[in-house]
């Protein structure tokens, strides 16, 4: 069966994939800092408590931890909480339910329940909203056994990997780039799934891979289009799933062009680059490796808040190019 | 109404709560219960001192009768949030003495099957939800199974138990805010048994009764006596059956004391042994309910031998049971991580 | 019955207490909750009470040592009741027994010895690289890395199994090191392992006899001219701190000429490279010289812009840290020629292997008092025969002779030095 494909941006997407879940799934509900009349920070509930009451699209009170953890309690009481945080860097307030309840209590109680919890958390950098709104905290999530963490790119992965993690028993953190919202792309219409765990090759190449994620795909697919002129060609995996990793793509991937290149907006000390770089060394895709592996990823330091700053913290278009280049011509 | 009547009535109201409100062998199976959790922990305590059970323990020796009070009232479909301190609350709620220890000594066959021990003891067919290694970790998981059966119209209570430590949580201000505003059936139970770890609440808490905590919250507040069974279990019926008619939340503080130490490393520096002496002597649940059974006629010394008897030797199944039991093994170490794996 | 008293455990991971002081002695009555003993444990001091009262007795553990938790320490006897359970062994025998032995360190099996395929030294290759070669069956360490510090990266292993066999003929496969010791009885020689120094000119002179086409061409050299400038300028030294400031060796005059000779032909003093011709600038010549265990080639920079006592007092110091093997990585790496000298072992002459990047190398015998004739006349003269070997793709025949012609020019007017 072929869905009729609309161009939709990121957070329409987003907004479709929650329409969906509340019309077809009665212990789907939303709950979040001013998603409600407000239509959320970022506008992705949008018009949703009017199509489906209060009572299923809850506004709550500014409460980050207390909220947290009354979405685990109904998750295992058999409903389906959407949990969306304002902006990702409020996840801060809520660890302790995050990390200490929702990612163990399956695993405390041996098996006894599961943790079916969704959350939604609008990550990254570029909107000139500084150092306490513009991190990408997905490495500290992904750090923990009992969370599963994701990282949709595009509006297609937005919806369907949103629409699998409700259908996933544990708990799933979806982390949103804010510069991806307004972002627009094909997006089919009705139910699809998007698995969640299983990368994704946006552009096949020989020379180099380049391992990203999130709002990193886009700039490393920019990247590569301008290095084809020189005739480099490199291949983008969208990782799409950073806990669990999807270690067969990314390790075939690595034995085909025997170059890596691992580009994310976090801070590139301790990231998710360290993570697939060590998983390459220990892999059998080392023997295949014709140069060091290279990460790119955020600065050492908070976003700053002046715009030049802001985009030097963070991996850009320039970068990648020069990095890919200098891996490619054997430079590094 | 005439003189006699009103003579009547005033002495059946001079009757305590619970020889009113449960027939005898009620009372006797909560007297047995009593017992139980009290030789339970006293069982866990020997076995652990003999290096049976490792990682440590926080007993509630000496605040049984909050825990059978305040889930006299509740329902076996009902739900519960328990805390570090949980043996008696798990025991309350349903649960079997013989797992539990299996789980205390780490064994497949504990309710948790030897992942979780004393801290993450839980029984969720019971109706526990666990419980937590983190004071007020529980308090907004309760309000969250307290939202879940709102929204699913199913009739269930949540009852949520915690310290005196807890409610100086941010949590436990979150949690009756939102339960407030949104009425949900759950019950906020602080067993306030005069420390958190070592520090009293005279100490730690602005308030001197912190049930007054309520106000704040525009929810009903009461202080019992936690060693009472009759008197928490009133309060409780009271809270349970308001979070049942949809009128909201309300706290209970439960007076009490623990007649042991924070956990096994505690030396009782920040107390004095006269204290616990005269708690232990005077205001025992377990004697003053025992005295109060006698009193009323619902059991003679006979009776009660009879039941400690009983539960001596249930505990001592129990133990033997978890002993016997078999040990998880190294290659499943990561079953329970997610749900796939197991 | 009697009541046991045991260590009781008190802590996380605790697996053993210490009693610090028995607080009640053998045979004393005690009230239950009486303190019985102070323990130990890592965090703090604490007091154990009698879980009975009655007569403590049966003490089996000491102050002062280690006892497992759970252990019977004593027991406490109802009024009149006589002991009649044994105290349990002393507690430290327990233990003991519970002490794993650690695993014996015997010499006898040494760590693996590295194994034959481990690649020697500071050698780099990526990972894919080395794979590759394994495959292939290359020496990595007969290819030049082409990536960044010299490491070998995959294009260099492709280029390596490209590249033309160097004989047309069928080559004998070089004998297996277990072929060669077959040939001599077992305890007639004894092993030596070899050194990084050994193992690369190893490699490097075979890589050049397999790749460089080598060319000879030799000439006698007279030396009266260039022995009296010699003499002279060492007796004109000026005196300094005692001593005269140089002392000129015949092979700092030959350092020169060569020089001098690269500088007059310039198109003999290049490098061979697949792409290009490699002129250089400057002559930096490589002087041969004998180390204990092998050899190095320490560089004169553009020698010939140096004045003889300049060359003089470089060379001592290069061959004094080079025998002492203090030799810095840039003072031997590169040069443009080379020369090496046996003169000084009486040998008359011989023919040296082109060391790259190098296109040429002087080969330089003894001087010898010889029998000349001249115009019809014979007459004896200090002489010396010298070799230059070539690589031809990069200096031809005639090129070789040219330039060891400006060679001899020096040698036998060596005032022209001086210039």
């Amino acid at each position: 069966m072929d869905a009729k494909v609309r161009e939709l941006s990121y957070s329409q997407a987003v907004q479709e994939a929650m329409a969906i879940a509340l019309e077809s799934d009665p212990r789907v509900f939303l709950m979040g800092e001013d998603i409600g009349v407000y239509g959320g920070a970022f506008q992705v509930t949008g018009d949703l408590v009017e199509r489906f009451g209060p009572e299923r699209v809850i506004d709550m009170p500014i409460s980050e931890l207390g909220g947290a953890g009354v979405a685990v309690g109904a998750a295992v009481t058999g409903m389906r909480p959407i949990f969306e945080f304002q902006f990702s860097d409020f996840a801060t307030l809520a660890m302790e339910q995050i990390v200490n309840q929702a990612a163990k209590m399956r695993f405390m109680l041996g098996g006894e329940v599961s943790v079916p919890l969704v959350m939604r958390f609008p990550a990254g950098s570029g909107t000139g909203a500084a150092a306490q709104h513009s991190q990408s905290l997905e490495a500290w999530l992904a750090h923990v056994p009992g969370l599963k963490v994701i990282q949709p790119a595009t509006p297609h992965d937005a919806k369907g990997m949103l629409l699998a993690a409700l259908e996933d028993p544990d708990p799933v953190m979806i982390f949103e780039h804010k510069l991806l919202y307004k972002m627009k792309g094909a997006v089919p219409e009705g139910h699809y799934t998007v698995p969640i765990g299983k990368a994704d090759i946006a552009r096949p190449g020989k020379d180099a891979t380049i391992v990203a994620t999130s709002i990193m795909v886009h700039k490393a697919l920019e990247a590569a289009a301008a290095l084809a002129g020189e005739g480099i060609d490199l291949e983008v995996i969208d990782l799409r799933t950073i806990r669990p990793i999807d270690r067969e793509t990314v390790i075939e991937s690595v034995k085909k062009t025997s170059r890596l290149l691992c580009v994310y907006e976090a801070v590139k000390t301790l990231g998710i680059g360290a993570e697939i770089s060590a998983m390459i060394a220990e892999s059998e895709a080392f023997d295949y490796l014709d140069a060091p592996i290279v990460r790119l990823g955020g600065a050492d330091s908070p976003i700053p808040y002046n715009p030049d700053l802001e985009k030097a913290a963070v991996p850009q278009v320039p970068d990648i190019i020069a990095s890919a280049r200098a891996l490619v011509q054997g430079r590094r | 109404m005439s003189a006699t009547a009103k003579k009547a009535a005033a002495g059946a109201a001079n009757v305590p709560f619970a020889f009113r409100a449960y027939t005898p062998d009620q009372l006797r199976g909560v007297l047995h219960k009593m017992h139980l959790i009290r030789k339970f922990e006293e069982g866990a305590e020997d076995s652990y001192t003999r290096g049976l059970i490792h990682g440590t323990m926080h007993l509630s020796i000496g605040q049984e009768a909050s825990a059978l009070g305040i889930c006299a009232p509740l329902k076996a479909d009902d739900q519960i949030t328990s805390t570090h301190r949980g043996h008696g609350h798990c025991i309350a709620k349903g649960a079997q003495v013989d797992r539990m220890f299996a789980e205390f000594f780490g064994k497949t066959t504990g309710y948790c099957k030897g992942r979780g021990g004393s801290m993450h003891i839980a029984d969720v067919s019971a109706g526990n939800l666990g419980a937590n290694g983190i004071v007020a970790g529980g308090i907004p998981i309760a309000v969250g199974a307290a939202l879940s059966a709102k929204m699913q119209k199913n009739g269930k209570v949540v009852v949520c138990f915690f310290g005196d430590g807890a409610n100086n949580e941010g949590a436990f201000h979150e949690s009756l805010n939102m339960a407030a505003i949104w009425k949900l059936p759950v019950v906020f139970v602080c067993e306030n048994n005069g420390y958190g770890m070592s520090t009293s609440t005279a100490r730690s808490t602005a308030v001197e009764r912190i049930a007054d905590r309520a106000a704040a919250y525009a929810m009903p507040g009461v202080t019992v006596n936690g060693n009472d069974f009759s008197a928490v279990a009133e309060a409780s019926t009271t809270a349970v059956e308001r979070a049942r008619r949809g009128e909201g939340p309300s706290l209970i503080e439960t007076k009490t004391y623990r007649h042991r130490g924070h956990s096994k490393s505690d030396r009782n520096r920040y107390r004095t042994k006269e204290e616990i002496e005269e708690w232990k002597a005077m205001r025992d649940p377990i004697n003053l309910f025992e005295a109060e059974l006698q009193q009323f006629g619902v059991i003679d010394e006979a009776g009660i031998a009879a039941v400690r008897a009983a539960v001596e030797a249930e505990i001592a199944a129990g133990i033997e049971f978890a002993k016997t039991s078999p040990a998880p093994a190294a290659a499943e170490g990561l079953n329970f991580v997610y749900t796939e794996l197991q | 019955m009697a009541t046991e008293v045991i260590l009781p455990k008190v802590d996380m991971d605790m697996a053993t207490g210490r009693i610090s002081r028995w607080l009640v002695a053998e045979g004393a009555t005690v009230k239950q909750g009486d303190p019985l003993f102070e323990m130990e444990t890592d965090k703090a001091a604490m007091e154990v009470e009698a879980p009975a009262g009655g007569v403590l007795g049966g003490i089996a553990a000491k102050e002062g040592v280690d006892v497992p938790v759970g252990q019977p320490v004593a027991f406490i006897y109802a009024e009149g009741e006589k002991p009649t359970v044994a105290p349990q062994a002393a507690a430290p025998a327990v233990l003991a027994a519970k002490v794993e032995a650690p695993p014996a360190q015997t010499a006898a099996t040494p760590a693996a010895a590295p194994t034959a395929s481990s690649v020697p030294g500071a050698l780099r290759a990526t990972p894919l690289a080395r794979r590759l070669a394994r495959e292939a069956g290359v020496n990595l360490a007969a290819i030049a890395g082409s990536g960044p510090h010299g490491r070998i990266v995959s294009a260099d292993i492709e280029k390596a199994k490209a590249a033309p066999k160097p004989a047309a003929a069928p080559v004998a496969a070089a004998p297996s090191d277990a072929d060669t010791l077959k040939l001599f009885a077992p305890g007639s020689y004894s092993e030596v392992p070899h050194d990084n120094m050994r193992r690369t000119i190893a490699r490097r002179l075979q890589e050049s006899k397999q790749h460089v086409p080598h060319f000879y061409v030799s000439a006698d050299c007279r030396l009266d001219a260039l022995l009296k400038l010699r003499a002279d300028l060492n007796a004109a030294a000026p005196v300094k701190d005692g001593a005269p400031a140089f002392k000129l060796s015949i092979n700092d005059l030959v350092i020169k000429a060569w020089a001098l000779a690269l500088r007059d032909v310039p198109a003999a003093n290049v490098s061979w490279t697949e792409a290009a011709m490699l002129s250089h600038a400057h002559a930096d010549i490589g002087v041969a010289v004998s180390v204990p265990g092998g050899l190095i080639t320490p560089i004169i920079r553009a020698a010939e812009n140096k004045s003889l006592s300049a060359i003089s007092a470089e060379m001592k110091d290069l061959a004094a840290r080079a025998k002492a093997r203090k030799l810095k990585p840039e003072e031997y790496n590169g040069g443009t020629s080379a020369i090496s000298n046996l003169g000084m072992f009486g040998v008359k002459e011989f023919a040296a292997i082109v060391n790259p990047p190098h296109a040429t190398i002087l080969a330089v015998g003894a001087g010898q008092e010889r029998a000349l004739s001249e115009n019809g006349k014979l007459f004896s003269a200090q002489a010396m025969t010298v070799t230059l070997s070539t690589d031809h793709r990069a200096v031809d025949g005639a090129l070789g002779a040219e330039v060891l012609a400006a060679f001899k020019n020096y040698i036998e007017m060596p005032l022209a030095m001086l210039i």
